[in-house]
């Protein structure tokens, strides 16, 4: 290879940013971006009230509204995520990507951004609830942040999850049902689900670990406030994983 | 040296040996005609040059670099439009041809995609959706993204297949106007192509090349091309 590591990492951003540009636009090209964000919207605030009675409550925090950010994101993310290759493959375009000279990986992570920075579209404009926290009481703002901090990792985590499923298959329908499946064991890991199922082969402390790997598990500390390791480990963890599988995927094929 | 190379390329597809072992070379200024049933490893061989997929065995070589071993090098040398020539529907000509221009890291991305644009007859449609578009257009479209950094090297899947005669004149007059300066493959199931378009032939069945020759020499074959063909071919 002839060319310097330096221009190769400026082509690297270029090509990143291009396909994140693409992508990103891309979502707002259809009606159907707005109608993600006015459904997250509908369920993020309507989930918080009616199942979560936040305002009954009677306490000036957000944890009843993120407490549901698990299921909304484990259905959400692939929804956002299922076209990212499986469009790809459905228009052909897959073809170019891989005889453009771009590698797959530059490809893969200009995807992941713009479906990643989507979702935040989503979570952002949720934030009137904190507002109207704020106006009713007295919150703790850091809490509220690291809460939003916790949501959106755990939003990518999601994503990275979807982006697998959607690199194994043309149609986007399936990409989202594997993705969502994926995505929901997650959930449920958490709430000891199979902790019977678990309890002849594992002893107690290891089905503590298994449920340690739900995404609740991992949110809950960032609605305290508490921005720990382990929880942003777990999340990252996830997204590259996605990241790295999903290009692996496209590569071998 | 050759701007294209293949060497005893093979891959297969589970059982299925899709290519043979194929080699050839083809140099600056030649114009390749690949030829051969469907099925035959057309495609396929085309995909194993550009590096869409990897050979069993074997190797590729595009503007002198290997494909699998260093392929953004090789790909940079490299304009493809694959079969049906694929492109998002949802952006416009002007849209999508930019895409390419900045994912291939041209300077000047948007004086390319005009030149192109205005080479390729684009221009009255650059704010279209490439899916509102004709199939003539399409295609011309495909080979818009295909010599938009003006390659060394050309590789044309199937460029005219369902045009109407017209389309048809227009992309092979836009193939000829570039082709002295690079090395084209250009595959086709017309056989009058050859003739008006190609220097040279090159005729694949079950995945082997049963004929590479220049264009006068394939000629002196016969009047019928129809049983050339098909005599090559069994």
């Amino acid at each position: 290879m002839t060319m310097s590591s330096s221009t190769t990492s400026i082509s690297a951003r270029k090509t990143i940013g291009a396909v994140f540009r693409r992508e990103f636009a891309g979502y707002f090209r259809t009606p159907l971006a707005y109608v993600f964000l006015a459904v997250f919207n509908a369920f993020a605030i309507s989930l918080a009230f009616f199942v979560g009675y936040i305002y009954e409550a009677g306490v000036a925090n957000l944890d009843r509204f993120f407490l549901y950010h698990p299921w909304l994101w484990a259905f959400l993310a692939p929804a956002a995520g299922a076209r990212l290759w499986a469009e790809e493959h459905r228009q052909g375009t897959i073809e170019l990507l891989l005889t453009w000279p771009v590698t797959v990986w530059q490809t893969a992570l200009g995807k992941f951004l713009a479906g990643w920075a989507f979702l935040a579209c989503a979570l952002l404009i949720t934030t009137p609830i904190a507002f109207t926290i704020g106006y009713l009481g007295d919150p703790d703002v850091g809490v509220i942040i690291s809460g939003y901090i916790g949501s959106l990792l755990c939003a990518g985590a999601c994503l990275g999850i979807a982006t697998i499923a959607s690199a194994l298959t043309r149609s986007q329908v399936i990409a989202f049902v594997v993705g969502f499946l994926a995505c929901f064991i997650l959930v449920i890991v958490g709430y000891g689900v199979f902790d019977e199922l678990l309890a002849g082969i594992l002893s107690p402390s290891a089905i503590e670990e298994v449920r340690r790997l739900g995404l609740w598990r991992n949110l809950e500390p960032f609605t305290l406030g508490l921005i720990d390791l382990r929880p942003c480990a777990y999340f990252l963890t996830l997204s590259f994983a996605g990241l790295g599988l999903s290009t692996l995927i496209i590569e071998r094929r | 040296m050759a701007l294209i190379e293949a060497q005893n390329l093979r891959k297969s597809y589970g059982s299925i040996q899709a290519v043979r072992g194929i080699s050839f070379q083809v140099d600056r200024g030649e114009v390749v005609g690949f030829l051969g049933p469907n099925g035959a490893g057309k495609s396929t061989t085309m995909k194993l040059l550009t590096g869409h997929l990897l050979p069993d065995s074997g190797s590729a070589k595009v503007g002198g670099f290997d494909v699998t071993e260093s392929p953004v090098a090789a790909k940079a040398h490299l304009g493809y439009s694959p079969e049906g020539a694929p492109a998002y529907g949802e952006m416009t000509v002007r849209e999508f041809l930019q895409f390419a221009a900045e994912l291939r890291g041209l300077p000047k991305p948007s004086v390319k995609v005009q030149n192109t644009l205005s080479l390729c007859r684009l221009t009255e449609v650059a704010q279209q959706t490439i899916e509102t578009l004709s199939k003539g257009y399409r295609m011309r479209v495909g080979f818009a993204q295909a010599v938009i950094h003006d390659p060394e090297v050309l590789i044309l899947d199937e460029p005219t297949d369902g045009l109407d005669p017209n389309q048809k004149f227009e992309v092979r007059r836009l193939l000829k106007e570039m082709a002295a300066r690079k090395a084209v493959i250009v595959s086709t199931h017309i056989l009058e192509e050859i003739e008006e378009l190609c220097t040279r032939v090159i005729i694949i069945a079950q995945g082997e090349v049963r004929c590479d020759e220049s264009k006068e020499k394939f000629l002196q074959r016969g009047s019928d091309l129809n049983q050339i063909f098909r005599q090559l071919t069994a």
